[in-house]
C-alpha cells in the first residue's frame, strides 16, 4: 500500500515536471519571435547576431530539458 | 513496465534503445558491463572516429583546388569553426581551435550517426557528454589561470556593479560558474535522449492500425527535426565553449 502511494506520487511529480518541458518552450518562443522582430526592422544586422541567438535559445532550452530530466529520472530511476 | 506497454500498444520500451550491452556476450541477470568490454556505445564511438577519418583525411585527400562535394563539406565545417572560434572567443582563442573542431566533430557525428537506424546515440549518454562538458571546464579553467593569474577572479567581481551588489553577485557568478558542466552536458544528452525517445514513443503507436499512419508521418517529420537538432546541438556545445573560453581569455567584464 505505502509502495503504491509512493509510485502514485512518482507518476504525479513526473507529470508536474513535464510541464516544465512546455513552459521553456514559451521561453524559446520568445527568444526566437523577438530576434525575428529585431531581424526584420534591420536585416543587415541580423547575419552577426545568429550566434547571439542559438546561445538565447540554447540557455532557454536547457532549464526545459532540466525538467524533463527531473521527468525521466522519476519514471526510471528512482 | 512491460505489461503496461503492452496495453497502450507499445511493444517494447522507448527506452531501451540507451541501454549498453556488451557486443561478445549477452548480459545474464544481475551481471554487469565491465570497464574494459566492448559494448555498443565503444562501437559507435570507432564509426564516429572512423567516419570523421573519412571526411577530413580521405575526404580531402585530393586536396583539389576546385573542392569535390565530400571536401567542400570538409571545408564548410573547417570554415564554420575557425569563424566561430574567431568571432567568439576572440583572435587569442584561434590558437584553441584544433581542440574545439575536435569537438564539435565529435558531437556532430555522434548525433548523425546515431540517426542511423539500428545505431546508438552515444551523445544520448549523460556520462559520455559530462567527460566532453568536464574537459571543457577544466581546461577553461586551467586557461584562465593560467593567462590571468589570480585576477581570472575578477571574472566574479563584477566591478561595474555598485559595491554594495557585488558579495551577492560574486556569489551568484560562482555559483552559475560551476553549474556550466552541468547544463553544458545536460543540455546535450537531454535534447538528444528527449528526440530519439519521442520517435520510439511514434514508433511504438505504429502497431496499432487506426493510428499507423498518423505515427508513421510523425516519426518521418521527428526524424527530419531530429537532424536539425543533432546539428544544432553540435553548433550549440562548440559555441558554448567558445564563449567559455572568451572568458577565460577575457574576465573582465
Amino acid at each position: 500500500m505505502e509502495g503504491d502511494i509512493a509510485q502514485l506520487g512518482q507518476y504525479i511529480g513526473a507529470g508536474i515536471a513535464a510541464l516544465g518541458s512546455g513552459v521553456a518552450a514559451i521561453g524559446v518562443g520568445n527568444v526566437a519571435s523577438n530576434f525575428l522582430a529585431g531581424a526584420l526592422r534591420n536585416p543587415s544586422a541580423a547575419a552577426s547576431q545568429t550566434a547571439t541567438l542559438f546561445i538565447g535559445l540554447a540557455f532557454a532550452e536547457a532549464l526545459g530539458i532540466f525538467s524533463f530530466l527531473v521527468a525521466v529520472l522519476l519514471m526510471f530511476a528512482i | 513496465m512491460a505489461t503496461e506497454g503492452e496495453a497502450t500498444g507499445l511493444v517494447f520500451h522507448p527506452m531501451d534503445q540507451f541501454i549498453v550491452t556488451p557486443l561478445f556476450r549477452t548480459l545474464g541477470p544481475g551481471e554487469t558491463v565491465n570497464w574494459y568490454e566492448p559494448t555498443n556505445v565503444t562501437l559507435w564511438m570507432a564509426f564516429i572516429v572512423l567516419a570523421i577519418i573519412a571526411l577530413m583525411v580521405w575526404g580531402t585527400g585530393g586536396r583539389g583546388l576546385i573542392p569535390n562535394r565530400v571536401q567542400s563539406i570538409a571545408e564548410m565545417a573547417y570554415g564554420m569553426v575557425h569563424k566561430m572560434v574567431d568571432d567568439v572567443a576572440g583572435h587569442e582563442g584561434v590558437k584553441f581551435f584544433p581542440y574545439i573542431m575536435t569537438l564539435f566533430l565529435f558531437v556532430l557525428f555522434a548525433n548523425l550517426l546515431g540517426l542511423v537506424p539500428l545505431g546508438f546515440t552515444v551523445t544520448s549518454h549523460i556520462a559520455v557528454t559530462a567527460v566532453l562538458a568536464l574537459a571543457v571546464f577544466v581546461t577553461v579553467t586551467g586557461v584562465g589561470f593560467a593567462r590571468n593569474g589570480a585576477s581570472f577572479l575578477k571574472l566574479f567581481w563584477i566591478s561595474s556593479a555598485p559595491l554594495a551588489l557585488r558579495p551577492v553577485l560574486a556569489i551568484i557568478e560562482l555559483i552559475s560558474y560551476f553549474v556550466r558542466p552541468v547544463s553544458h552536458s545536460i543540455r546535450l544528452a537531454g535534447n538528444l535522449m528527449a528526440g530519439h525517445a519521442v520517435m520510439k514513443v511514434f514508433a511504438g503507436f505504429a502497431a496499432v492500425l487506426w493510428i499507423a499512419p498518423v505515427s508513421i508521418l510523425g516519426v518521418v517529420a521527428m526524424y527530419g527535426f531530429e537532424i536539425l537538432v543533432a546539428f544544432i546541438q553540435a553548433y550549440v556545445f562548440t559555441i558554448l565553449t567558445c564563449v567559455y573560453l572568451k572568458d577565460a581569455l577575457h574576465p573582465h567584464h
